[in-house]
């Protein structure tokens, strides 16, 4: 399916950007030529092929459920753009 | 001995040399220091140099080293990978969205170094997140390499993502540095700059620290001066790691013992899709002189069939844009890294945020991962590239039915121009960097990238070769045979001096 900017406004509005308009309109192109150059994909005979999701076979394991790590206020407050008394500084979220 | 001396020496070298007490942790990393001094300005390796720390640990490994004890690499002053986490230094995968973020935690990766005794001179620049092959996708200025044709002065790229490591290890601004390698990242680098880089089997280091770009493909692993070098430091970067779900629980052997042994009998495979159309005829000669080194050293050369190579950068771009645009969405700008002014609401905070923080490389991948990730795409494109990556990973497991270890060109080209026209127009035609590195990404094989030997232009050209998973040993074995066989002494000519 061709990239139009209707659907490169859509993908910008899932993804969280706010991109000015001269970008959105070079992304048609852009997104448009390599997303082109992905249908090649096409030509693969993937009939009974399960998918593989990761590099290595294995199962994922598992530890005890022990507490092995928090209150660490003050760490993890560290790299906070704004941070109040113990909490993140967000902006308003309910008028 | 001369402040040159001490830089010149390889990691192997400078380690013995610091047991054995000809010069002390503190002299070789003020070495290091005055050469990045003079080097940086130029070169732009280092984004945040960390001397004072440097100089604190060199002075520990020295107190260690009088006393006998210290680890294996006791005093060796390493650069690291603006991607790894380091505790209170800045680390922002070269991006705006992170700058200033000084992790309170430090990667499994760089403790080993560190429980180890290596020294850390500073972080090293990168393409903003690993993504990219030129490291000009980075918020922190492009890397120059310190090789120059012999044709003009223009600066070149030292490739990328890891330009930074690359660049800094053969301008002997560093013994040996930490990088990663998603698609390539080590492996294209050290081929542009006449350096050996080795992206291990997926899952043998720890990804715990590592700022994640696509976690089914990223893995870390170091550019060294030398073969020997590189099964040092990866030695000692591997462990099992609990913090990591995906780390594998094997023991890691010791790589240095697979070097200086024979590969007679040795299967080597030679894929025959490897011979694209439209690469210089300089990379097929290469490729033809590595196979005479290795069949002269006694080893098998088979023909073998990787029929899905053509796909596997295609099948990349759909997962690995993918699992960015999943991983990058914790920069909201909410509990770190940068935060918009002057929204109206929380939704416009996000957006301006993300899009005020992120590169123009960044961006559109992660619009690419979104789209291809969206309702009514998704079949169409993430679950057939999962299913292709199958395909591509069965080649490999038929090929290694008939061989042991598999050759093959590390790059389509010497290293390229800093703002080259044709590659900004169209990001494919920078994809196609990837295009010998990438598949072993997508199986989750081990590849090593050795310098082999001049371009006509008197750049450096590497060889890679692919092991079987958890077969690193082999790798070593071959690649050390090559560097015997292509004996590349040539260093690039300090010219900013």
């Amino acid at each position: 399916m061709a990239i139009d900017l209707e659907t490169v406004i859509k993908v910008a509005r899932l993804a969280r950007l706010d991109e000015p308009e001269d970008r959105l309109n070079a992304l048609v192109g852009e997104l448009g030529g390599i997303m082109g150059w992905i249908e090649q994909l096409k030509g693969v005979d993937i009939d009974g092929v399960a998918p593989m999701a990761t590099a290595i076979d294995m199962a994922t394991p598992l530890r005890e459920d022990n507490v092995n790590d928090g209150n660490q206020v003050d760490e993890v407050l560290k790299n906070a753009p704004r941070a109040l008394d113990g909490f993140f500084v967000v902006p308003k979220v309910v008028e | 001995m001369s402040t040159s001396d001490l830089t010149n020496l390889n990691l192997t070298e400078a380690v013995r040399g610091l047991k054995a007490r000809d010069f002390s942790s503190v002299e070789i990393t003020k070495a290091f220091i005055a050469a990045i001094e003079a080097a940086n300005p130029h070169l732009n390796a280092y984004i945040t140099p960390t001397f004072d720390q440097a100089l604190s640990q060199a002075k520990a490994s020295d107190d260690r080293l009088i006393n006998g004890e210290g680890g294996a690499l006791e005093g060796a002053p390493l650069g690291i990978k603006d991607l790894y986490c380091t505790m209170g230094v800045q680390a922002a995968a070269c991006s705006n969205i992170l700058k200033g973020f000084k992790p309170p935690y430090e990667s499994t990766v760089t403790q080993n170094l560190w429980d180890a005794g290596a020294v850390m001179l500073g972080k090293l620049n990168m393409d903003e997140f690993a993504m990219g092959s030129s490291n000009e996708t980075s918020a922190f200025g492009s890397v120059t390499n310190p090789w120059k044709s012999n044709r003009n002065n223009q600066p070149l790229t030292p490739g990328g993502s890891s330009g930074g490591s690359a660049s800094a290890v053969a301008a002997d601004l560093c013994l040996a540095a930490t990088a990663s390698d998603t698609g390539g990242s080590i492996r294209q680098p050290a081929a542009f700059t006449g350096t050996v880089g080795i992206k291990p089997t997926y899952g043998r280091a720890s990804r715990y620290g590592m700022i994640a770009f696509a976690s089914s493909l990223d893995q870390a692993g170091p550019i060294t001066k030398s073969v020997a070098d590189s099964a040092l430091m990866l030695q000692i970067m591997c462990s099992h790691d609990p913090k990591d779900s995906t780390s594998l629980a094997q023991s890691v052997p010791d790589f240095t013992k697979a070097l200086g042994k024979s590969v007679k009998g040795l299967k080597i495979g030679i894929p025959k899709e490897y011979r694209l159309d439209g690469i210089p005829a300089e990379i097929d000669a290469l490729w033809e002189q590595g196979i005479e080194w290795l069949k002269s050293a006694g080893a098998e050369i088979i023909p073998i069939s990787l029929p899905h190579t053509r796909y596997a950068l295609p099948c990349y771009y759909i997962i690995a844009p993918a699992e960015a645009s999943s991983n990058l969405a914790r920069y909201d700008g909410m509990r770190y890294g940068h935060r918009a002014e002057g929204a109206l609401n929380l939704t416009q905070t996000y957006e301006k945020s993300r899009s005020e923080g992120f590169g123009k490389e960044v961006k559109r991948r992660i619009m690419i991962g979104t789209y291809v990730l969206s309702a009514g795409f998704y079949d169409a494109y993430y679950l057939r590239a999962l299913k292709v990556r199958r395909r591509i990973a069965e080649d490999f497991v038929h090929a290694f039915g008939l061989c042991d270890a598999i050759l093959t060109p590390a790059t389509p080209s010497a290293a390229f121009g800093l703002d080259d026209e044709t590659k900004a127009k169209d990001p494919v035609a920078m994809y196609l960097n990837d295009v010998f590195t990438v598949t072993t990404n997508l199986a989750g094989l081990p590849g090593i990238a050795v310098p082999a030997g001049l371009s006509s232009d008197g750049l450096p050209l590497g060889l890679q070769i692919i092991g079987r998973a958890l077969d690193e040993e082999t790798i070593f074995t071959v690649a050390d045979v090559i560097e015997k066989s292509a004996n590349f002494a040539q260093k690039a000519h300090k010219w900013w001096l």
